[in-house]
């Protein structure tokens, strides 16, 4: 029995894996939510805006890398992200100016909506793929590792390492900050509680002197900015390829509807409990039961439950249990 | 201009479209966006029964078009020699075991009253469940799979005809849309949309990662024909005398006629689910349909029961996305589960269903004609129009080569933007319901 | 043929979100002009109904003048909320005319009469029910740029009970209180003639006694108040003027006590 190793190995491979996932996808899932709470429909782009918005972080890190710019220790990416947030901001402006306006003055129905949000999911991949083309890209640099595992091994002479990458604390750090601001201005600021309003009743905000289209345009832009931000932390933590982002939308979708659609703090509840489920259920534990059992009991195998390209199976079926047992989801929707 | 005649310019449109790649490129290429665009027709079709009919919103359509693909595997293929016997049983009572786990949660789930003793003993079954499963499974997997790994290393299939794979897949599909449906088709409002995103890519991950079923990423090749193969056409001196006689040499000749063959089967299989889709339409069942999507708290009031019908047409249109899966991938002679991607396969035929018309099963072929015809063209018109674009550009430029090398990625745009215009300037599409 | 717009009877809940989705309310203009004369605010002669559909109000006439009560009452379906409706510019205006304080405002948007100074309640959804109280009377008073503190301490002062549930939501709270809140912030643009469509409805009697209290109270402070109540005899009593509306039209108008005495008013409506 050697509790300590284990506890480092279950943090090692299980927690902190989990935490920076899970605030990534917790951040894509807040985008997703607002606007279902907002605008009223699942916005089947968001992978696509969140692969958008970290293209052009990466676009503007590659030019301030040539330019020999950088944050020291800290990714350049990180200096380049505000300027990828505008980008996102003003295309996804643009988008509701020239797409998804139209709709709303002809009172189209949500769904309508969605199928519009299909046709938007195709350009906006094909314009990512188009100017940086579907492959792999890197633009990560700085320190690799807050806490490496060596480092970690000779400082405390335990045999199990502990790595903590640089990516992983910025993504949990962001986050905080991120969450911290939207619940601020949510629930502190006249413009975000007239949102709030809006979500909850429409007509009555209509009647008491709240713009519709001020309420949507500041809702695209705070979408704007959490799927940058959730794009370029999932791209910095493991890589930029447009595609994955496409598929992120499952996890994403899950998370927000664990949590409760249109409730924001259901986001961040539903990114972490499909984060941990998806690791959890996929992780090899044989690595973690060595240090706790006895040495005549230790598996043989390797005591993954499902192999990792299950993970979207698992979200899934996490889904559909907490819709089984609570159809409205963990906490109770509509309320952004 | 009245309305027949309107709707055979727009076929006539699409067919001249295809004619001039027969003309320009090759007859190959235009004969197989015809194969192609039967199929995607087909695949409208269903879709189109489920939201043009019922308002069923459906993105797992990868998902019934994978299993429809699976079906043609596991009738079509001979079975591997020696792969039952070695883990066949170990498999099936695996299968059955899973399947009874579940049963018995949902009977517990029916008889037991709500609380905390239900809810551990779901789990404590699920947990056992799924562990007996495994270990049940996993050995019989392995023995499967140790099987000639390079060659088959799969249980293999039953060795029938492929044409029978055609229903069978249909059935699969069925099958899985009535678990979906029953489950996520429910009480005041549904979560069809979520529960088929996912059972879609659930199904994908299935068929990837089980080798003993489907050889996963190594794919199943050479799934048995319904047609002749272009080899013993070419070998057929009768044959290679009439393709002679017709202007042909014997190599393009027989790619011809494969195609040709193909092209009357799925042909024949498009007509009768037209025609069996517009006869429902016009039966009872279907003005039912109609009354429950115009005003269902009216339908309801007349004691129509909305989600048995809604569950019945999402599982007919599925079956008819498994159909046209199975002939997809009879076609392809091979199952290569990698290659199922949801912009392709389902939100495709979402444009398709769109452009064509909602709500009309003519619109519905001719979107899935016109849809396919421009995901395969779009690509050399775009490196056509880069060239243009890039003809005044010094060779060698970083942003010439940039530009002519993203032409791949026009397809995207286009789909894109074409659904968008159509909703904007023609939201009932090209051919609107009646 | 179906509604290009329209969601073909989808009602799934993963993908469209139906909870607090407004309704078609016309668009308007936002052009007024002077038209002196009359009573302080008169919906004059309207003809309207919702979108394309039928007439549902006949050359209907309501009004209500400085320091009144006006009571609109009459059978289920006869277009009283209707016509409090076109009166705020919620449906379309076929004919006649609205005039609020010698203006004519007939081409504005509900929006728009708000800030000319109308305050609305309407029947259902009259609150934001995820919102705390005092967030639903800040919300209220969101067109104003001034400070409204004070105005919230009146409302408070009106409805102690809302002091003391200020940081609760008021999606928790009765049904009584619940009005009292959509009263509340009605008050909190200071509108110069408040709309109330049934602000009894679904209270205990004991309630409604209560309610009818507070907006004599509120009328006493100079507001006029133009009702529509399901309670007729006792909404009369305390009416200055009573309008009774049959299928769309006038059929009786007078005083409260006049319509009360009334043997036809008294036989059809009160219940003899």
């Amino acid at each position: 029995m050697d509790f300590l190793n284990a506890i480092v190995a279950l943090a090692n491979y299980v927690l902190i894996p989990g935490i920076a996932y899970g605030s990534q996808l917790a951040l894509g899932a807040l985008g997703v939510t607002l606007v279902y709470g907002i605008l009223r429909f699942s916005n089947f782009a968001h992978g696509d805006t969140m692969a958008l918005g970290a293209m052009a972080t990466v676009l503007m890190t590659w030019l301030f890398q040539s330019w020999g710019l950088s944050l020291g220790p800290l990714p350049t990416a990180l200096l380049a992200l505000p300027f990828g947030i505008l980008f996102a901001i003003g295309l996804l402006l643009f988008t509701d100016r020239t797409v998804y306006k139209f709709y709303r003055v002809k009172k189209a129905k949500p769904v309508i909506l969605v199928i519009v949000s299909l046709g938007i999911t195709f350009i906006y991949n094909g314009v990512t793929r188009f100017i940086i083309g579907a492959d792999d890209q890197n633009f990560f640099d700085g320190e690799r590792f807050i806490i490496s595992a060596r480092e970690f091994k000779t400082a405390t002479g335990l045999d199990e390492g502990l790595s903590f990458k640089t990516t992983q604390g910025i993504t949990i750090i962001t986050a905080i900050i991120v969450v911290a601001l939207l619940f601020w201005f949510l629930n502190r600021t006249r413009a975000g509680k007239s949102m709030r309003a809006y979500s909850d009743n429409e007509d009555l905000a209509l009647l008491s002197g709240i713009n519709p289209e001020r309420v949507v345009m500041i809702t695209w832009m705070i979408v704007a900015t959490l799927a940058t931000i959730a794009g370029v932390l999932y791209g910095l933590d493991k890589s930029f390829k447009p595609f994955t982002y496409f598929q992120l939308l499952l996890p994403i979708f899950a998370s927000a509807i664990v949590g409760g659609l249109g409730n924001p703090i259901g986001a961040i509840a539903g990114g972490f409990v499909i984060a941990f489920s998806e690791v959890t259920i996929t992780y090899a534990w044989k690595k973690i039961l060595v240090y706790l059992m006895p040495e005549s009991l230790e598996p043989n195998g390797l005591v993954q439950l499902l192999s990792t390209d299950y993970k979207f199976a698992v979200s899934f079926v996490i889904l559909l249990i907490v819709l089984l047992f609570k159809p409205t989801g963990l906490f109770k929707g509509q309320s952004v | 201009m009245n309305e027949t005649m309107k709707n055979t310019l727009l076929f006539g449109i699409v067919a001249l479209l295809i004619m001039s790649v027969g003309f320009q490129q090759s007859w190959n290429s235009a004969l197989l966006i015809v194969a192609m665009g039967l199929i995607s027709s087909i695949m409208a079709l269903g879709v189109n029964l489920q939201w043009g009919f019922a308002g069923l919103f459906n993105v797992g359509i990868m998902g019934f078009v994978a299993l429809g693909g699976l079906a043609a595997v596991l009738i079509g293929v001979p079975p591997t020699e020696g792969a039952f016997q070695a883990g066949g049983l170990g498999v099936v009572s695996a299968l059955l075991l899973g399947a009874g786990t579940v049963l018995l949660v949902i009977q517990i789930m029916k008889r037991m009253q709500p609380g905390w003793q239900r809810n551990i003993l779901v789990i404590v079954v699920l947990v056992a469940g799924f562990f007996l499963f495994r270990a049940l499974l996993d050995p019989s997997v392995e023995r499967i799979e140790e099987i000639n790994p390079a060659q088959t290393g799969f249980l293999g299939g039953l060795g029938l005809p492929v044409l029978l794979a055609w229903p069978v897949g249909g059935l699969f599909a069925a099958a899985a849309a009535w678990v979906i449906g029953k489950t996520a088709l429910g009480l005041r409002s549904d979560y069809l949309a979520i529960a088929t995103l996912g059972i879609a890519e659930i199904i994908i991950a299935v068929l990837k990662n089980e080798d003993w079923l489907t050889r996963g990423v190594k794919n199943v090749i050479g799934v048995p024909r319904p047609v002749p193969y272009e080899i013993d056409l070419q070998n057929n001196p009768a044959f290679v005398e009439r393709a002679a006689s017709l202007g042909f040499d014997p190599v393009e000749g027989s790619t011809l006629w494969v195609k040709i063959c193909y092209i009357a089967l799925f042909a024949a299989v498009l007509l009768v689910l037209m025609w069996m889709a517009q006869r429902a339409l016009h039966s009872p069942w279907g003005r039912m349909l109609r009354a429950i999507r115009d005003n269902e708290v009216a339908a309801e009031a007349m004691g129509k029961d909305v989600t048995a019908r809604h569950l019945q047409v999402f599982v007919l249109g599925s079956a008819i996305c498994g159909i046209a899966g199975a002939m997809m991938t009879t076609m392809d002679s091979q199952l290569t589960p990698g290659s199922y991607q949801p912009l392709r396969f389902t939100f495709l035929v979402w444009v398709m269903v769109i452009v064509g018309g909602s709500g009309n099963n003519l619109g519905s072929v001719l979107g899935g004609f016109l849809i396919w015809f421009l995901w395969v063209q779009v690509e050399p018109m775009g490196l056509w129009l880069m060239n243009v674009i890039t003809a005044g550009m010094a060779d060698g430029s970083a942003l010439k080569a940039h530009l002519i090398e993203s032409a791949a990625h026009m397809r995207l745009l286009t789909m894109g933007m074409v659904l968008l215009l159509v909703l904007r300037f023609s939201p009932r599409g090209l051919i609107p319901e009646k | 043929m179906s509604d290009p717009y329209g969601d073909r009877g989808n009602k799934d809940i993963s993908i469209t979100n139906p909870k607090g989705m407004g309704s078609e309310i016309p668009t308007r203009g936002d052009t007024s002009f002077p038209s002196p004369g009359g009573p302080f605010l008169i919906g004059d002669g309207m003809t309207a109904g919702y979108g394309n559909g039928p007439d549902i109000l006949h050359d209907c006439t309501i009004a209500v003048d400085k320091g009144e009560i006006a009571v609109i009452v009459g059978p289920n379906g006869a277009g009283k909320s209707t016509g409090m409706k076109a009166v705020f510019g919620m449906l379309d205006m076929r004919k006649g005319h609205v005039r609020l304080d010698g203006e004519d405002i007939t081409d504005l948007s509900p929006q728009a009469r708000v800030a000319k100074g109308m305050g609305f309640v309407p029947q259902t959804s009259n609150i934001f029910t995820s919102m705390t109280v005092e967030e639903n009377l800040e919300m209220g008073a969101f067109i104003r740029t001034d400070d409204f503190s004070d105005t919230m301490a009146q409302v408070y002062d009106l409805f102690p009970i809302l002091k003391d549930k200020r940081y609760q939501a008021a999606g928790e709270l009765s049904g009584g209180q619940r009005q009292q809140v959509a009263v509340g912030r009605a008050l909190m643009t200071k509108p110069k003639v408040l709309m109330l469509d049934e602000p009894t409805a679904g209270v205990s009697p004991i309630v409604m006694d209560e309610l009818f209290d507070r907006i004599i109270e509120v009328a006493r402070t100079g507001i006029p108040i133009l009702m529509v109540e399901q309670n007729a005899r006792q909404a009369l009593e305390i009416a200055d003027k009573g309008y009774v509306l049959v299928q769309g039209a006038n059929a009786y108008t007078g005083t409260g006590k006049e319509l009360l005495a009334d043997p036809e008013v008294r036989k059809s409506f009160l219940g003899g």
